[in-house]
This record gives structure tokens, C-alpha cells and sequence, in this order.
């Protein structure tokens, strides 16, 4: 006999959907079905049953193949590569709980790296806004109960978010949005016709990095001013009827991602895009929220805050204080200019999502990377330490896109003998203070 | 006859590419999600590109041979995109403009048909880059 564990959260992207419903064999060692989770979501569940994972570290040979070692050997290894080198990037952190994350940075400050998590690649851009002129925003049950009018900009939730519009923004009824998607206009600004903008009322096609332009447009409109017949590809008329369509909402929100954030202008799209909704709040409400992208980077800025008081990019190699200076401390810069001797991957992938000039140094240096599965990182580092997977085979906290923490549960028994990140983290930790002499 | 053309590259996620990224980056799914390019029809014409048919995708930052497709999710003429993944990080530049995040979007490349060269695998790919044609790592002490 088979068992549904309920209400189980999914560990893949910030939207956190805690509502799968998942069949495991009697013995709880097998999942056999997926319910609720979108495409992306089920395949990580039922990625785990698949044959030839990895379940004891590996180190690579000078011919360039990996050979098994045991635990002991490569945490003995991390250890005195953390020891060695003057200046470690320690990077990723997205994919893993946040009591993984608290004792991985009490190694960090123990050997004094560099601690930098995905928002890097990602919504730091949005961070150095927030920081900048801060930022008005709101729950997720907000936005279902409350929101009659949302502004996706430069994010496409139904490839990257794919439960998104039905949970939370589009298509749900909530207590004062009770005809659900008839009851709300939804405006999608994208340079790409995305499968989103095919669920919005209205479509507004801007020119690829015209973003900053099209939005200081709305701004001037909001405030009444005029503006010329065509901005960054986009007809006045639209612009205008779009900022009507929201003025004349009850409760407003403006989702934004990569769209922004990649582009030219970085920081000052979000900076602007912020002050929009400021700008809105004189005529309803209105809010504005990051579409964030791994399902608990959101957590590891919020440890990071709270430890050190920076959300990403913290330079703990002074010892005595931590540093914050996104552009020098941050992993692409870092690596390109060929700053750190030593690196560990944790929960993430360099290999396959940094640029390749950034990815040539990490190569070149002596690297450790800490994932479940075989990826494009663990390829190219000297030893691969697999562990058990956070959100399927190991509980913990993680926060939602909205900086709500919710708990991630357990449904199978990890594959024998294999650590956490959390056991691992610890073990390296206390070899470590047995090396530098101070236990 | 085939022409070059210059064309403003974007990177970023598409679901296909998310869901072959969790059955595995070594799989066969991962190398068809994410090692193609989505053109306009319009500018495969004028570069004559027939579409499933191989194209060198060169930046001021590295080349890479991906996969021309007709887009699904409609671009501008004078657009194409690429998925997020090894592909499109070989010509992606790591210049970050001192906000510590690189230009994934939004950078000019040029494209030209090239049906007889071979798209090279994930991992390959990466070692290539980063190793030298032979893929030996460096040697450690």
C-alpha cells in the first residue's frame, strides 16, 4: 500500500506552492506521483527515483575522470582548501534550507570568505534598489484577496513561475476578488509576446532594454504630464490607458523580474519601477513585489541580513566585520577579475549559469561543489559532494518570493549513507577549527 | 546563399529549459531545451537560415553553435533569445557595470548559418571552454 503525504512544499522556485500532494511507496524510500505541482516541479520529485545518482563524494584524477572517496577524505579536503586559501568565494545557497545556510556561514566566518548567493546573478539588482529607496510591498494572500489590477514587467511567470497566476495573481478567487480572473485587468510589458502576456487584458510590446524609458513614461502620465507620441516603441495611447486602467483599481501590484533586472540600467529600472507604485499610491493602493527565481534565495538574503546585515555579496574576509560592496564583492566580478583562489558551489550551478569568462576562473582554481545531483559545476570542479535533497528528503525553512518563511517537509528517506547539508556543514566546520588550532 | 546578421541576443528561462534542468543538465532533454536559438522568422530569412538547421552565434565575448528555431513566444524582428544554460553563457559578457550583475540581456550578436558544424554537449561544451580542446584540467599539487 502506497501513502499520500499532503500539503507538501515544492522546491523549485519562489513561489513555494505548499499544497502537492505526494504518493510514496510503503516503505518511504520511493515517490510514485506527483500531484498539483506545475511541469518543473513533479520532475524534481520524480527526478529523485531515477537511477545513477550519486551518493558518495567524488574526486577528479589528474586524466580528468572522477574517482569515489569517502566522506571523511573530502570534507578533510574542504577543510584544508578553506585553510589554504587567502580569499574563498563561497557562493550559491539558493537551493538549500535556511538552518543549512546559518551553519554554512559559521564556516564562512570561520575561514573568512566570501558568502554570495544567486540574487547575484539575479535580483541583486533589485536589492541595491530596495536599499535605495525601499520598497512598498505586500503579502501573497494579499494579492489573491485584494488585487484587481496586476502589472507583470519583464517576467514571464507562466515558464518560470508556472503556479503563479493560478495561486496567486490571475486566475484565483479571494475574499473581496470574488469573480477571480473576469474580476481583474492584468498588463503584461515585455519585449518578447510571452504565454503570459497571452493571459493579459492588455499587451504592451516595449523595445528590449527600453524598460527605464517606458516607465518614466508612466510616471509622467500618473502625474499628468504629457508625453511624446512614442516611447521606447510603445504608442502614447497605450501608455495612457494603461495607467488609467490601474489608477481606476482598487488595490494594484506590480510583479517584476529578470525583464528588469538583466537589462540596461540594472538597479535604476527597479529603482524606477518602485517609485511608479509610490507614485500610484496617490490615487489607490499599490504594491510591488520581485518575481525571485530559486525557491529559498529569498532566504538566504534574509540570513544573511540578519547575521550580518547585508542580503548578498558578504565579504566576512576581514574577520572582524563583515563588507558589502556589490561590483567588488560580488561572484562575477570576483571571478572575472580573478580575485578568489578557492571556491565552493553550494545548492547552485556556476557551470551553467555564470558567464563563461567568470566560470573559466573557477575552473582554474582549486573548487568543491556541494549538490544532489551531477551538474555542469560539479564537472569541471576537483571534488563533488553530493547531498541529500532539502524539500524532498530533508525538512527546513525556506522563504517564499513575498519574504514569508514556510516549511519545506520531508517525504522520502535520502539513499543510504548520505549526509545532509546540514550534517555536512557541521563535520567540515569542527575539522576546520581542529586545523586552524582553536577547537 | 548565406549572410551574417546582427541581431540583440536575450537569455532567460523557458520551461522547457527548467524542467529538462531538473531531469538532469547531462540529459538529452537539457541539450534540446537549451542549446537553440529563437529567431524571427523575418531575420532567418534575410540571414538564410532554414529553421532546426545549426548557426554559429558569435559575441564580442565568445561563439557557440546552437540550434535555429522559429520562435513560440513572439519576438521582434531584430531579436533572438537563447535559454539560459552553457549555450547561451559562452557569449554572455561578465562585465557587470560595477552592480555585480552580468549583461544576460540585451547584447549584440552576430548569427550565421552553419549546417555542418556540431553543437556541442553541456559538459563538453563547458570543459572545452575552460580546459583547451583536450578538456585536461589543471594539474594540482
Amino acid at each position: 500500500m502506497s501513502k499520500v503525504i499532503t500539503d507538501v512544499t515544492c522546491p523549485f522556485c519562489g513561489t513555494l506552492c505548499d499544497d502537492l500532494e505526494i504518493t510514496v511507496s510503503d516503505d518511504g524510500k520511493k515517490i510514485i506521483d506527483c500531484q498539483n505541482a506545475c511541469a518543473i516541479g513533479s520532475e524534481k520529485f520524480l527526478h529523485v527515483a531515477k537511477e545513477g545518482r550519486v551518493t558518495r563524494p567524488r574526486k577528479r584524477q589528474p586524466d580528468g575522470t572522477y574517482k569515489e572517496i569517502s566522506y571523511d577524505e573530502a570534507i578533510e579536503y574542504t577543510a584544508q582548501m578553506l585553510a589554504k586559501a587567502k580569499k574563498t568565494l563561497w557562493y550559491g545557497w539558493a537551493s538549500t534550507s535556511c538552518e543549512a545556510m546559518a551553519i554554512g556561514h559559521k564556516v564562512a566566518e570561520k575561514a573568512g570568505t566570501i558568502v554570495d548567493n544567486c540574487a547575484t546573478v539575479c535580483h541583486g539588482s533589485s536589492l541595491l534598489a530596495i536599499q535605495d529607496v525601499g520598497v512598498p510591498s505586500c503579502t501573497m494572500g494579499e494579492i489573491k484577496n485584494r488585487a484587481d489590477r496586476v502589472l507583470f514587467w519583464g517576467c514571464n511567470p507562466a515558464h518560470a513561475h508556472p503556479r503563479h497566476m493560478s495561486r496567486y495573481s490571475i486566475f484565483p478567487r479571494g475574499f473581496f476578488t470574488t469573480k477571480g480572473h473576469k474580476g481583474r485587468k492584468i498588463i503584461v510589458v515585455d519585449c518578447r509576446y510571452t504565454d503570459t502576456a497571452k493571459c493579459a487584458d492588455e499587451f504592451i510590446q516595449v523595445d528590449q532594454s527600453y524598460d527605464y524609458e517606458v516607465l518614466d513614461a508612466f510616471r509622467t502620465v500618473a502625474r499628468g504630464h504629457p508625453i511624446p507620441e512614442v516611447v521606447g516603441g510603445v504608442p502614447r495611447e497605450k501608455i495612457i490607458k494603461a495607467v488609467e486602467t490601474l489608477k481606476e483599481g482598487r488595490f494594484g501590484v506590480i510583479f517584476f523580474g529578470m525583464g528588469l533586472t538583466h537589462t540596461l540600467g540594472r538597479n535604476h529600472n527597479i529603482d524606477i519601477a518602485i517609485n511608479f507604485t509610490r507614485d500610484m499610491n496617490d490615487f489607490t493602493k499599490f504594491s510591488i513585489v520581485a518575481m525571485r527565481g530559486h525557491w529559498n534565495v529569498t532566504g538566504s538574503g534574509q540570513v544573511l541580513s540578519w547575521q550580518y546585515g547585508f542580503p548578498y555579496c558578504v565579504d566576512l574576509t576581514r574577520r572582524t566585520h563583515a563588507r558589502y560592496n556589490p561590483g567588488e564583492t560580488s561572484s562575477v566580478d570576483l571571478l572575472r577579475r580573478k580575485e578568489v583562489d578557492a571556491c565552493i558551489c553550494i545548492a547552485s550551478d556556476i557551470g551553467a549559469h555564470f558567464p563563461i569568462e567568470a566560470t573559466r576562473h573557477m575552473a582554474s582554481i582549486p573548487s568543491v561543489c556541494i549538490d544532489p545531483h551531477i551538474n555542469l559545476t560539479t564537472e569541471i570542479s576537483d571534488v563533488h559532494i553530493p547531498v541529500a535533497l532539502v524539500g524532498v528528503e530533508v525538512e527546513g525553512c525556506a522563504y517564499r518570493m513575498d519574504n514569508v518563511p514556510i516549511a519545506c517537509r520531508k517525504v522520502v528517506d535520502p539513499p543510504e549513507g548520505i549526509l545532509t547539508d546540514e550534517e555536512l556543514l557541521e563535520r567540515i566546520y569542527d575539522r576546520l577549527c581542529e586545523i586552524m588550532g582553536d577547537a | 546563399m548565406t549572410n551574417k546578421i546582427t541581431l540583440n541576443l536575450i537569455t532567460c528561462r523557458t520551461i522547457q529549459q527548467g524542467v529538462a534542468m531538473e531531469t538532469g543538465k547531462t540529459s538529452q532533454k537539457y541539450f534540446d531545451a537549451a542549446s537553440i536559438i529563437h529567431m524571427h522568422e523575418d531575420d532567418m530569412k534575410k540571414a538564410g537560415i532554414m529553421a532546426n538547421t545549426n548557426v554559429r552565434v558569435t559575441s564580442k565575448d565568445g561563439s557557440v553553435v546552437v540550434k535555429a528555431v522559429r520562435t513560440r513566444e513572439d519576438l521582434k524582428p531584430g531579436d533572438a533569445h537563447i535559454p539560459m544554460g552553457p549555450w547561451a553563457n559562452s557569449i554572455v559578457s561578465a562585465y557587470t557595470y560595477s552592480t555585480g550583475e552580468p549583461c544576460f540581456k540585451g547584447f549584440p550578436v552576430e548569427i550565421e548559418s552553419v549546417p555542418n558544424e556540431k553543437i556541442m554537449g553541456a559538459v563538453e561544451l563547458v570543459q572545452t571552454l575552460c580546459y583547451g580542446e583536450e578538456r585536461r584540467p589543471p594539474a594540482r599539487e
